[in-house]
């Protein structure tokens, strides 16, 4: 299409320092790249490859502590790294704008979303009022937000994630930059939130030939919207080409590796059900919050209504849904982390979720649960070991017998035994996810929930964990209740699957059917959203 | 699949790179400007007989009002007359002020220490039971916002009326109402540690709550304690200094810098150097410990400060 034009942007040779006693010298090394009109480049890697790094050296937001050592950025032919303070403001928003990750917090709470727009448009040009808003209802109603003029009066906390990633969008759009940089703009939204924003995005550039640079490590979402890919690792450009050669026929053993691990969306085939001891059962299980304030009526929230499971021993039943599904409660509600309002659970034959703490202590053993964030899951205060330990010796195993354990479970989550007495800053985010599985099943429990337990991890260690806890609900026979909002991941360790929205069970049944042949209207959509989802990640062709 | 196993040496090297933060704290400029003037309080109040000093309450109406450098002469108990410097001078009773604010730095770190301590332990308590008995926290809230209300200066006049002034009944106006802030602060602090994944993680394998408190939630609030607490010690010096200038502290005849300056203050025209020593040391304790509590804070509470 427009190939043969000069780039909006060209990145030669940047290299980005780190401050001293960093992981390595810098942050990016190297690097060079461009991005022609009308075309959308994606960089992709995992966290620390950079990628962030370089969208903020354009923009000439970098933090202090890195400074860029060599190279240039040129933005129409204008070196952006030689231009002061003052040429920055004027270039920002007018030829090259960025959106962020965050909705929430890009956005100023105390502006209305007009105002905040409005704030662009005063600064960079010379309309008057009645001429910006106007220009804004054009954004507005470009972005597809419906009720502009509602929205334009709208405080950021009255709209949703999704609404407030379009108002960033169009704010970012408003003055038609040359140069749009997206940094991971979808990594906080819902998945079919997630599909609508891309939409927006492949349609707005298209229509205006912005060149865009999409930072993501979603490679889903690469495949829906990226002409080209690069690659980084450690601050370097693996590779790069069009994203076709990169997703099919990729020539470095990184990117093979990185896609390879990406889950296929197909359920892998698995045996059917016997008639196995039933682990785990839920009657019309159901949390209701009710925020109860002296002067304020109440208000009640329904977190999960009527949720009917069921896990037999050595299987694994996943509850998938968007946030604010209630698929948490559930979890936590199991591990009576939390007490639920209505129903029951059984744990073998044992009621818990209405029996009192006291008696409730002998059966905390039998469930246990792993975490989202492994930075948060374990005390950074005691050493890996003891917390380890911990359960076992709450139920009177000797601390000898505990720590023989723990060095056992470490072989099985293959790390160091001699590692027990570091600290988890010690360890990266997939050994403490590792650290948290040990933890868990250091108890010897009967079920196992691990709650979004890979979603924070980079997708070659999310294999690497999915593998681990396949392996280790085979080797112990255990019951595995997998909480997730990835699809893909679902598809690649469910036997079963629970489909949740606004806090009700709309589908649940074995998970290859399921996966193919979606029965309610929203596991449709959802299936529908899912980036990527017509391309087979890992079937390489030959290179 | 790649391997992923773990590298001591890496480990290793990482486990250099976070220093202990109190290794840190006692590094930074502003703690060891304070703590140097504080240790040099606490060896004064410690060593005050040793620094030179005579009876603090010595009376010696031939000696009234001197003004500092003066050399007065003492009559001792078996008669003889010995000769020495008034380095601060006297005051209206014929007391050697110098002594006098020497040994008034017991009396001040003693306040401030001993309130520092007392209202962080029940402060502590009383968060901790609040921010993790949830049934019990409106109430005791309540109770704590109450306290809140009852300014220390008139607390204490009540209690002088009905005990009678002296150490305790100083210590214990002063504590009264810097508990709940204490309170408030540890709460705060419970109230989100007990949501982190990893609270609830020590929640599912089953540790007794008492263990929960004191081995996963205590030590979050230790940093941020000592910081409140230097900041405590400070006013409290302060509010000492103010009841025993009102007359409703610490009884006369025992020295402190409130109880000095107040004395001076008839004749504060002519006789300055009655209020301007216990002034001065008043107000470099004061500082001292206010600048130590931001280099604490600053070091043990990176996201307080701007500097990280």
């Amino acid at each position: 299409m427009s190939s043969d034009t000069t780039p909006v942007l060209e990145v030669k040779n940047l290299s980005v320092a780190l401050p001293p006693g960093g992981d390595r010298t810098n942050a990016v090394d190297k690097v060079s790249f461009t991005v022609k009109p009308g075309e959308i480049v994606c960089l992709v890697g995992e966290s620390g490859s950079g990628k962030s790094v370089i969208a903020f050296t354009i923009m000439g937001l970098l933090a202090k502590a890195l400074r860029p050592v060599s190279g240039e950025i040129l933005l129409q032919g204008e070196n952006v790294l030689a231009a002061n303070e003052e040429r920055l403001r004027e270039l920002r928003c007018t030829r090259m704008s960025m959106i962020f990750q965050e909705p929430m917090t890009a956005l100023n709470p105390v502006m209305t979303c007009g105002d905040q727009i409005d704030e662009v448009l005063s600064t960079h040009t010379k309309l008057d009022a009645a001429q910006r808003k106007a220009k804004i209802i054009g954004i507005l109603t470009r972005v597809k937000l419906p009720e502009p003029e509602r929205i334009y009066a709208s405080f950021p906390h009255q709209l949703s994630g999704g609404q407030r990633q379009r108002i960033m969008i169009a704010m970012a759009l408003v003055l038609d930059p040359v140069l749009l940089i997206a940094d991971e703009p979808t990594t906080a939204l819902d998945v079919t939130t997630q599909a609508e924003i891309l939409k927006l995005i492949a349609e707005l550039q298209g229509s205006q030939g912005t060149g865009v640079l999409f930072i993501t490590h979603d490679f889903g979402v690469v495949a829906e919207i990226a002409r080209r890919v690069a690659v980084l690792r450690w601050g370097e450009l693996v590779e790069m080409g069009p994203t076709e050669q990169i997703l099919s026929r990729p020539q470095q053993a990184y990117t093979r590796m990185l896609i390879s691990s990406v889950p296929s969306i197909h359920p892998v085939h698995r045996g059917v059900r016997l008639e196995k001891e039933t682990v785990l059962r839920t009657e019309k299980l159901g949390k209701t919050y009710s925020a109860k304030s002296f002067f304020q009526k109440a208000r009640v929230v329904k977190a999960a209504v009527d949720v009917d499971l069921d896990i037999r021993r050595g299987e694994t039943l996943g509850i998938v849904g968007e946030s604010g599904s209630g698929k948490s409660t559930v979890a936590r509600c199991i591990a009576r982390l939390i007490d639920p309002t209505e129903g029951k659970v059984f744990l073998g034959t044992t009621e818990i979720a209405t029996i009192s703490p006291s008696r409730l202590r002998p059966h905390r053993r039998r469930v246990q649960i792993v975490f989202q964030d492994p930075y948060r899951s374990l005390n950074p205060r005691i050493t890996v070991g003891d917390s380890i330990v911990e359960g076992p010796m709450n139920f009177g195993l000797k601390r000898d017998e505990a720590l023989g354990r723990a060095r056992k479970l470490m072989e099985t989550v293959q790390l160091d035994p001699n590692a027990l007495d570091r600290y988890p800053h010690q360890f990266s985010g997939g050994q403490r996810q590792r650290i948290c599985i040990a933890r868990a099943l250091a108890m010897e429990p009967e079920l196992l929930i691990a709650d979004e337990a890979v979603s924070a991890l980079d997708v070659s260690v999310q294999k690497q964990v999915l593998g681990l806890l396949d392996e280790i609900r085979q080797r112990l026979n255990l019951a595995v209740l997998f909480i997730t909002h990835d699809l893909r991941v679902a598809a690649q360790i469910c036997d079963y699957v629970a489909v949740m929205s606004q806090g009700r069970v709309v589908e649940y049944g074995a998970a290859e059917q399921v996966f193919s042949a979606p029965k309610h209207a929203y596991t449709k959509s959802l299936f529908a959203a899912a980036p990527g989802r017509n391309w087979e990640f890992g079937k390489f062709a030959a290179a | 699949m790649i391997e992923e196993t773990v590298d001591s040496a890496a480990i290793a090297s990482a486990s250099t790179k976070r220093k202990s933060l109190w290794l840190l704290a006692i590094r930074n400029p502003a703690v060891i400007f304070g703590g140097t003037i504080l240790l040099l309080m606490v060896a004064i109040a410690i060593f005050a007989p040793y620094l030179g000093t005579i009876d603090p309450t010595r009376i010696d109406p031939a000696m009234r009002n001197k003004k500092p450098g003066t050399e007065i002469t003492l009559r001792l108990d078996d008669g003889s007359t010995v000769k020495r410097t008034a380095y601060m001078g006297t005051d209206t009773l014929g007391r050697d002020v110098y002594s006098r604010v020497l040994y008034g730095t017991r009396v001040s770190l003693i306040v401030g220490i001993a309130v520092a301590a007392l209202s962080l332990a029940f402060g502590l308590i009383i968060g901790m039971v609040s921010g993790y008995i949830r049934w019990l926290d409106g109430f005791v809230m309540r109770i704590m916002d109450g306290l809140m209300a009852i300014p220390g200066i008139m607390l204490a006049i009540a209690l002088v009326s009905i005990w009678r002034s002296g150490l305790i009944t100083v210590i214990f106006a002063i504590v009264v109402p810097e508990v709940p802030r204490v309170v408030r602060l540890v709460r705060s602090i419970v109230l989100t540690v007990r949501e982190e994944p990893y609270v609830e993680g020590a929640i599912s394998v089953g540790t007794p709550t008492w263990t929960l408190m004191m081995r996963h939630i205590l030590p979050n609030t230790i940093a941020p304690l000592i910081v409140q607490g230097t900041f405590t010690a400070a006013a409290a010096i302060i509010t000492e200094a103010i009841l025993s200038f009102l007359g409703i502290g610490i009884p006369p005849e025992t020295p402190s810098w409130g109880n000095i300056m107040s004395e001076g203050r008839t004749l504060f025209r002519i006789f300055p150097h009655n209020i301007l020593y216990p002034g001065i040391f008043l107000a470099l304790a004061v500082l001292a410990i206010n600048v130590m509590g931001d280099g604490l804070r600053d070091t043990l509470d990176p996201k307080m400060s701007k500097k990280v």
